[in-house]
C-alpha cells in the first residue's frame, strides 16, 4: 500500500536507458494490475445489471436497454402483486405471480435453520473458546471444517436420502398419523441449520477468543464460575461479533440451493408445516432452470425478479454483517 | 519473620514511612505461608516462601522484575489455577486453612480474598453493572439492597462524586485512573476480607496514582491489602509491612516497612533499596 | 502466631448449587458440540452404506461407472462424462481466475494507494463472497449464454465458476502477499529494483506456496458447486464434453439429477457419484495441505 518516490532528476540519478525501461515496465504492470482488480467491480456491476435489466422486463414488458432505446413500459405484474399476491405460477397456463409463497418458503427455511445453527453453534463456540482442553479443541476444530467444506450437493443428497426418510418421516407417522412425501419444510430446516453451524461455530469463537483475558481474569478473581464468566462476560463482551456469526449464517441460508432443493421440494405452498413441501426463491430457479424455459418467455423474466429479490435480501444481510464486524473490532482494537 | 513490637515507631527517618501508626496494635494472622514453592512447568518462580500477612494492615511486596512478587500474589487467591503448567506446594493458609487442600473451593475462596490487577480491567459494561457485577454472581443481589451496595462501594473506592450522575454510561468510558477505582469499587463491593493489587498504579499517572494510595490508606480499616508494587517510595509511603522478593522467588527479608527501608538485616536489600533510591 | 483453624471457613458460601449450573451448563454445551460431530458421521456413514449397497445390490460396476457416460436407463448410466467436464471445468477456472485473482491480489498489496477507489475495491471483494452462487449462475445465464450467444456451454459454466471463486483466491493471495516479510521487499529496493521487479522476481516466489495453497482450496469449492451449473444449462446432458465448447454435465449436476429420481437405483448412483465427489476433495484439501505444510516447515 505504498507508493513509489523515484526522483526524476538529480546529478548521475536520473534515469538514463536501462532505469527508464525498467520504470516503464513497472508502469506497465501497474496498469495491467489495476485493470485485473476492476474485474470484481465489474463483476458486481454486471450481475447488478442483468438482474435488475431482466427484472425490468418481467414488471415492465420490455427490458431496461429496451427502454432506454425507446421501448415504452408496460406494466405486466404489478409490484403489489409480486409482493402480496399468495399464488406463485408464472408458468401455469393462468399465470399467477404473488411471490408471496416463495418468500415465505424461503423465510421459513431460514428461521427454521437459525433455531438448529444459532444455538448449537453458539454453545459449540463457547465450549471451543472457554471449557474444551486443548486435546479435544484439536480434534474438534478440523471436523467442523470438514462439515463446513462438504459441499451442498451433498448435503442435499443427504437430506433426500437420510433426513427426510429415516428421521422425518417417522416422526410424523409415528406422532401424528401423516404419510410424508420425498420431501419436507422440516428436513429442509434442519439439513440447512447443519450446514451453517460451521460458520457460527468459527466466527463466534473468533470472537469470543478476542476477549482479553484480564476481563476473565476480573470476573474470576471476585469468585465467578466459569459459567459466569462464559455468560456474562465472554458472551456479552463479543455480542457484536457472535452476531455477525449470526446474519452470515441467516445470509447463506437464504441463498442455500441445492440442500433445500433436494429437502424441501418444488411446491409453492404456503404452508407452516414442517412435514409439507414447500418451494423457496432458490428451489424456483433451479425448477425453471430444470424446465425447457424459452428466453423472453414471462417464466425467464421471473427468474431474475426473484434472483434480484434474493440478492438484494442477501446484500442486505452482508451489509448489516459488515457493520457488526466493524462495530466488533472497534471495541477491541 | 514475626511482627514486631512498637519499638520501631521511635526511629526518626528522613524515609516517610507507614503513615498511620497501626504497627502498635498486635493483629492476627490471615495469610500464612510456609516453605511455598511456585512452579512453571519446570521453571521455579517462588522458593520456599515463609511468611505471616497480618489482618487491616498493607502489606507490600517489592522487588525487581521476575523475582516472583505476582506470583506470589496469585497463589493467594489462587488464581494461578488459571494457568495450566503451574503447580503449588508447600502451604499456603488463610485463616489456618490450606487454600491448596482439596476440599477448598477456589471459586469461595475468591470471593473472600479480592484483587485489583495492574491493568484497569473494568467489564464492557456499565459503571453500575460492573459494581453490581460481584454481588450478582455470588447471589447477594437479592439480599442487599443493590443501589445502596453500589453506591457504597464507589464510595469506598472514591469514585461516587465523579459518576453518581453517569451510573449507566460504560465503565469504558472513564480515564484510566477512575477505571482503576472502579476496579478496586467492584473487588470491595461484594466485600472481600483480603484485597491483593497487583501494581495497581503502574498504568496510572502520578495524580491517578496518588489517589489510588489515598484510597488504599482508607481501605485498610476494613480490609487487609497486599500489594504489589515496583515502586519503592509508594511502598514506602503506604504499607506497615514490607516483604522484598529477589531474583529467584526468594523471600529475603520481611519486616516493617520503616525497618526494610532504614535498617535491613540483608545487604541484598540494601543494595536493592539504595540502589534504586541513588 | 495464633490462627483460628476454622475448618468451616468457608461454609457460609454455598456453591453446590453454582458448581451444578456450572457442570449442567458443560454437560449441555458439550452435548451440542458433539452434534455437528454426529451430523457428519451420519453424513459419511449414509453414503457410504448407500455406496456399499449400490455396489452389491444395485450392481453398479465401478468399471461400468467410470467408462460409461449417463444414461436415462439406470443401469447403463456412468460417470465418465461428468468427471471429464468436471476436469475441463477445473483447468478453465483455473485459467480464466487465477492471474486476474493474483493480479488484482498484487495490485492491493503492493501499489493500491489508500483512496477511495481502493477501499471500494476491497468493500466490494468482502460483498461478492457473499453472494449467493446461484446468482452467480444468473448472471453466466443472461450474460453468456443468452447475452453473447454462447449456449449451455462448458466456457459458459466455466466463467460462472471463474467468477464465484475469484474472491476466494484474491483473499488468500493477498494473505499470501502480506506475510512476505518487509524485509524482503526493502533488501529489493535497496539494490536499485523498481516495485515491479521486486514483486516478480522477490514476492512472489516467497508467496506462490501460500497462492497455490488457496488456490487449490477454492477450486475445491468450485468443483462442488452445483446450482451456477444448474442455471447455466449444465443438466440433463449425458455426453461427455470434448473441448470448452461442449455442452455438459458435471459431476455436482450430475450427482443431482440421479438424486431427484424416484427410483433407488438412480439415488444409489447419486451415492456412487457422491463418493468419487468427495475423493476429489479429499485429494485436493491433501494437496494443499501437503504444500501449506512443507512450505511451512521450509520457512
Amino acid at each position: 500500500m505504498s507508493t513509489e518516490s523515484h526522483h526524476e532528476s538529480g546529478a548521475g540519478i536520473s534515469g538514463d536507458g536501462p532505469v527508464q525501461a525498467d520504470n516503464e515496465a513497472n508502469r506497465r504492470a501497474r496498469r495491467i494490475l489495476f485493470g485485473c482488480a476492476t474485474i470484481t467491480v465489474l463483476t458486481t456491476l454486471a450481475i447488478f445489471f442483468v438482474l435488475i435489466d431482466n427484472a425490468a422486463s418481467y414488471f415492465f414488458g420490455a427490458k431496461l436497454t429496451e427502454m432506454l432505446m425507446g421501448a415504452s413500459p408496460e406494466q405486466t405484474v404489478t409490484f403489489t402483486e409480486f409482493f402480496t399476491g399468495t399464488r406463485w405460477a408464472p408458468d401455469h397456463a393462468t399465470p399467477a405471480h404473488g411471490a408471496i409463497p416463495i418468500i415465505f418458503g424461503t423465510l421459513a427455511i431460514t428461521v427454521g435453520a437459525a433455531f438448529v445453527s444459532i444455538p448449537i453453534g453458539t454453545a459449540t463456540a463457547i465450549y471451543l473458546s472457554e471449557y474444551a482442553p486443548d486435546s479435544v479443541r484439536s480434534k474438534l476444530k478440523p471436523t467442523l471444517e470438514i462439515l463446513a467444506g462438504i459441499p451442498t450437493i451433498v448435503y442435499g443428497y443427504f437430506a433426500i436420502a437420510f433426513i427426510n426418510p429415516v428421521l422425518v418421516a417417522p416422526i410424523a407417522s409415528a406422532l401424528f398419523g401423516i404419510n410424508m412425501g420425498r420431501y419436507s419444510l422440516l428436513s429442509g430446516m434442519l439439513v440447512v441449520g447443519i450446514m451453517t453451524i460451521p460458520m457460527v461455530s468459527s466466527i463466534s469463537e473468533d470472537a469470543m477468543s478476542a476477549v482479553p483475558d484480564e476481563l476473565r481474569n476480573g470476573a474470576y478473581a471476585l469468585g465467578a464460575t466459569k459459567f459466569n464468566v462464559s455468560t456474562r462476560i465472554v458472551l456479552p463482551a463479543s455480542i457484536s461479533g457472535v452476531f455477525a456469526s449470526y446474519i452470515l449464517a441467516v445470509s447463506r441460508a437464504i441463498g442455500e440451493t441445492m440442500a433445500v432443493t433436494l429437502a424441501a421440494g418444488f411446491t409453492a405452498n404456503l404452508t407452516a408445516n414442517p412435514f409439507g413441501e414447500i418451494m423457496t426463491m432458490t428451489a424456483y430457479m433451479v425448477k425453471m432452470a430444470r424446465g425447457t424455459t424459452a428466453v423472453g418467455t414471462v417464466e425467464y423474466q421471473s427468474l431474475f425478479a426473484v434472483g434480484l429479490l434474493l440478492f438484494v435480501m442477501t446484500l442486505t444481510m452482508n451489509l448489516l454483517n459488515d457493520w457488526f464486524k466493524r462495530r466488533f473490532q472497534e471495541e477491541y482494537r | 519473620m514475626s511482627t514486631k513490637d512498637a519499638d520501631q515507631s521511635l526511629i526518626t527517618t528522613d524515609v516517610q514511612t507507614g503513615s498511620r501508626d497501626r504497627t502498635d496494635r498486635t493483629h492476627e494472622t490471615v495469610v500464612k505461608a510456609r516453605n511455598l514453592d511456585v512452579y512453571y512447568g519446570d521453571e521455579q518462580a517462588i522458593s520456599g516462601v515463609s511468611m505471616d500477612i497480618p489482618e487491616h494492615e498493607v502489606t507490600a511486596i517489592i522487588g525487581p522484575s521476575g523475582c516472583g512478587k505476582s506470583t506470589f500474589l496469585r497463589s493467594i487467591n489462587r488464581m494461578n489455577d488459571q494457568i495450566d503448567v503451574c503447580r503449588v506446594e508447600g502451604d499456603l493458609s488463610f485463616h489456618g486453612k490450606n487454600v491448596y487442600d482439596e476440599d477448598v473451593d477456589p471459586v469461595a475462596l475468591r470471593r473472600k480474598v479480592g484483587q485489583v490487577f495492574q491493568k484497569p480491567n473494568p467489564f464492557p459494561k456499565s459503571i453500575y453493572d460492573n459494581v453490581a457485577y460481584g454481588l450478582r454472581i455470588q447471589g447477594k443481589a437479592d439480599e442487599v439492597d443493590l443501589d445502596d451496595a453500589v453506591e457504597r462501594a464507589l464510595r469506598g473506592a472514591a469514585l461516587w462524586d465523579e459518576v453518581k450522575d453517569k451510573l449507566d454510561s460504560s465503565g469504558l468510558d472513564l480515564s484510566g485512573g477512575q477505571q482503576q477505582r472502579l476496579c478496586i469499587a467492584r473487588a470491595i463491593a461484594p466485600d472481600p476480607e483480603v484485597i491483593l493489587m497487583d501494581e495497581p498504579t503502574s498504568a496510572l499517572d502520578p495524580v491517578a496514582a496518588s489517589k489510588i494510595e489515598d484510597l488504599i490508606d482508607e481501605l485498610v480499616e476494613e480490609y487487609t491489602v497486599i500489594i504489589v508494587t515496583h515502586n519503592m517510595q509508594q511502598a514506602a509511603r503506604i504499607s506497615d509491612q514490607t516483604a522484598v522478593f529477589l531474583t529467584g522467588g526468594e523471600l529475603v527479608e520481611f519486616d516493617e516497612t520503616a525497618t526494610i527501608f532504614e535498617d535491613p538485616d540483608d545487604d541484598r536489600v540494601e543494595d536493592y533499596i539504595t540502589g534504586k533510591f541513588g | 502466631m495464633s490462627t483460628d483453624t476454622d475448618t468451616d471457613l468457608f461454609s457460609d458460601v454455598d456453591l453446590s448449587w453454582e458448581h451444578l449450573k456450572n457442570r449442567l451448563f458443560l454437560g449441555v454445551i458439550f452435548a451440542a458440540s458433539m452434534f455437528g460431530v454426529v451430523m457428519l458421521a451420519l453424513l459419511l456413514f449414509d453414503v457410504a452404506t448407500d455406496f456399499y449397497v449400490g455396489l452389491t445390490e444395485y450392481n453398479i460396476s465401478l468399471v461400468d461407472f467410470f467408462t460409461r457416460d449417463g444414461s436415462r436407463r439406470e443401469e447403463l448410466s456412468g460417470f465418465r462424462g461428468a468427471i471429464v467436464a468436471s476436469i475441463m471445468l477445473m483447468v478453465l477456472v483455473t485459467i480464466l481466475s487465477f492471474f486476474v485473482g493474483v493480479g488484482t491480489a498484487i495490485y492491493l498489496e503492493e501499489y493500491a494507494p489508500d483512496n477511495r477507489i481502493t477501499r471500494l475495491i476491497e468493500a466490494n471483494l468482502a460483498n461478492l463472497a457473499g453472494v449467493p452462487s446461484i446468482v452467480y449462475g444468473l448472471l453466466g445465464l443472461a450474460a453468456f449464454v443468452n447475452g453473447i450467444g454462447m449456449g449451455p456451454i462448458l466456457l459458459a459454466g466455466a466463467i460462472a465458476l471463474a467468477l464465484l471463486v475469484m474472491p476466494i483466491i484474491i483473499v488468500s493471495a493477498q494473505e499470501a502477499i502480506r506475510s512476505v516479510p518487509d524485509g524482503v521487499r526493502n533488501g529489493s529496493y535497496a539494490t536499485g529494483a523498481t516495485k515491479w521487479q521486486t514483486v516478480r522476481r522477490v514476492v512472489l516466489p516467497a508467496a506462490i506456496p501460500g497462492i497455490m495453497t488457496g488456490t487449490i482450496l477454492a477450486l475445491a469449492r468450485a468443483i462442488g458447486e452445483t446450482a451456477p451449473l444448474i442455471m447455466v444449462g449444465a443438466i440433463f446432458i449425458n455426453r461427455m464434453p470434448y473441448g470448452p465448447f461442449d455442452r455438459f454435465s458435471a459431476m455436482p449436476t450430475t450427482i443431482y439429477n440421479w438424486a431427484n429420481e424416484p427410483s433407488q437405483h438412480f439415488i444409489h448412483l447419486a451415492a456412487v457419484g457422491i463418493v468419487v465427489l468427495l475423493a476429489f476433495l479429499f485429494v485436493m484439501n491433501g494437496v494443499a495441505m501437503y504444500i501449506r505444510h512443507k512450505y511451512e516447515t521450509e520457512v
